[in-house]
């Protein structure tokens, strides 16, 4: 399946990411090319296999809801690019 | 003393012909003499190895005597340390201090190891030839201009050129094995769930796991018994008894049956690696292995399936590096919008920015079924094939990879880079624990042997490759430039 320019735009802002004009015509063209190589699944039938979501077909382990452990706000924020009194700072989202 | 296996190590360790102190300052005076050709570590902790090899020795004074007391060993840079930078390769995380130790990096120093340093690696596990790594490729030390392999590329350069005695790995798709075929050194992915992956970077979640880069299945099961275990932070970790992996190394393989996929020796091997693969069968032969011939029916499929597969969990894996918690953030965004998306533009590099859209591609509306549900499928009948083949036999035998180690900058174009897992991808869909060791040598470069058990039966794989080393001396062949003590 080939994509066009405008797929190309879509999918990137869904990522949340920044393709350029000068970008967008070779990350289509490689995108397409991985697209072929992930179509060669639509050889098989695969209408009554079940899907395999876990390696071993484990199920999700539950625990009890208690407090293991205590979180150091003072140490986490020390690694955000921008934070103050407890909060993390981003550009103003609201005038 | 460098050449020395772990095993070894403990045993002169133990013995008081060389103290953890002397080995240690040995590898770091090594690193600071290689690294800058090989750019196999990103970090170097010189200081605190020196005080963890310090207290090993006092240790061992006092009559502990533990395997890894004091055996210097390199952390992949995929595996946070707690107050060391943890970058997987990537300018995301260039600057990222972990707050905490992975479980893996906890139970290492639990055993006493010392913790020489951070190896490199492709960005975010995210490649076959550790090109992609924001810090640069790290070289092969069997021939610089070539390829060490990926992603654990720089844990393998370490141990073939020691400068580490052992590192740890990740394998995602052949992240372990692939490079240890092209270091010519011996490299093991346990079962999916064996290893918890707390505290380990993720990529594809339902693939990622951890394992040990070393030079010989016996230190492999050295660090395997050391590093596997349930851990209740990790939910997929499987709560299963640790075997001493140590314990079955020795036993005969007489009458073991070995199966040969005939995919594995199809079109697209090269000659010399064939001819290597068929000759280490013979050894096996000779220690009285039947060899048969099995069918893979949809290993073909299996690469295809993966793309899907891991670009999706890792889309939904990266979308927490928004600049916000920690990590990179742009210079003077606009706006939140406009922050997000120029710091994941510029913090993430060209492979795993596509992979992260084939991901998103795959994921979104109406592709679901297509793309992510398909893959899932073709992951039962990938599994399925596994199962059959495993009532018939108990180890499955091929190469590791199609060829030995290319040029760097040789391969440009994605989808030529992943068929470079074409052997190693399937077993990672399926769970299985599998092996890499060197079995000999094509046109001067190492060849590796895959060696691959049904599920859990991790101390099979060790046993089928400790009994190939106890016959061959491959995995003592040594990189001439680099191999020398100095």
């Amino acid at each position: 399946m080939a994509l066009d320019k405008s797929e190309v735009e879509k999918i990137a802002h869904l990522a949340r990411l920044h393709i350029s004009r000068t970008e967008a015509e070779g990350v289509m063209s490689r995108i397409t090319d991985i697209l072929a190589l992930i179509d060669q699944m639509q050889t098989v039938n695969t209408d009554d296999i079940e899907p395999l979501a876990h390696p071993l077909d484990a199920l999700q382990r539950l625990r009890a809801d208690e407090v293991t452990e205590v979180i150091h706000y003072d140490d986490l924020q020390s690694l955000a690019p921008e934070a103050r009194d407890g909060l993390y700072l981003v550009p103003k989202v609201i005038e | 003393m460098i050449e020395k296996t772990v095993a070894e190590i403990a045993v002169a360790l133990n013995a008081g012909d060389i103290s953890s102190v002397e080995l240690t300052q040995t590898y770091l005076d090594r690193i600071t003499q290689f690294n800058g050709e090989l750019n196999a570590y990103i970090t170097v902790c010189a200081d605190s190895a020196l005080r963890q090899a310090k207290t090993a020795d006092e240790k061992r004074a006092k009559g502990s005597n533990s395997p890894l007391l004091g055996v210097p060993l390199a952390h992949k840079d995929i595996f946070c340390t707690n107050g060391v930078t943890t970058t997987c390769g990537s300018r995301m995380l260039h600057n990222f201090v972990a707050p905490y130790d992975a479980t893996v990096v906890e139970k290492f120093n639990d055993a006493g190891a010392v913790m020489l340093g951070k190896t490199n690696m492709d960005e975010f596990a995210m490649g076959s030839s550790n090109e992609t790594s924001f810090f640069g490729p790290v070289k092969n030390p069997w021939d610089t201009k070539r390829v060490p392999g990926g992603s654990s590329g720089g844990s393998a350069v370490a141990v073939a050129a020691d400068l580490c005695a052992m590192a740890t790995g990740t394998d995602t798709g052949g992240s372990i094995r692939q490079p240890a075929a092209f270091c010519g050194i011996t490299g093991f992915k346990p079962s999916y769930g064996r290893v918890s992956r707390w505290g380990m970077i993720a990529f594809a979640s339902s693939l990622d796991q951890a394992g040990p880069l070393c030079k010989t299945a016996e230190d492999a099961a050295l660090m395997t018994n050391v590093m596997a275990g349930l851990d209740k932070k990790d939910s997929t970790s499987i709560d299963k008894p640790v075997e001493d992996y140590t314990a079955s190394l020795s036993n005969s393989l007489d009458g073991l049956k070995i199966g040969v996929p005939k995919q594995h020796f199809a079109e697209g091997l090269t000659a010399g690696v064939e001819q290597t693969i068929r000759e280490a069968l013979k050894e096996y032969e000779n220690l009285g292995a039947t060899i048969t011939e099995i069918d893979l029916p949809n290993n073909h499929l299996s690469v295809s399936a993966y793309y899907v597969v891991a670009p999706a969990e890792a889309s939904a894996n990266l979308s927490r590096y928004d600049g916000v918690r920690y990590g990179y953030r742009c210079e003077d965004p606009a706006d939140l919008e406009d922050m997000y998306k120029r710091t994941r533009s510029e913090g993430f590099g060209e492979e795993v920015k596509r992979r992260i859209m084939v991901g998103t591609y795959a994921l979104s509306a109406g592709f679901y079924d297509a793309y992510y549900r398909k893959a899932q499928k073709i992951r039962r009948l990938i599994k399925n094939d596994f199962i059959d083949a495993f009532d018939e036999v108990d180890v499955i035998i091929g190469p590791t990879s199609p060829h030995t180690a290319f040029e760097i900058g040789t391969k440009t174009d994605p989808v030529t880079m992943y068929l470079e897992d074409i052997y190693t991808i399937a077993v990672n869909l399926a769970g299985l624990p599998g092996i890499s060791i060197p079995a000999g040598m094509a046109d001067g470069l190492p060849v590796g042997m895959h060696i691959v058990g049904s599920d859990f039966a991790e101390a099979k794989v060790l046993n089928v490759a400790h009994q190939f080393q106890q016959q061959t001396d491959w995995h003592q062949h040594k990189p001439t430039a680099f191999g020398k003590e100095n």
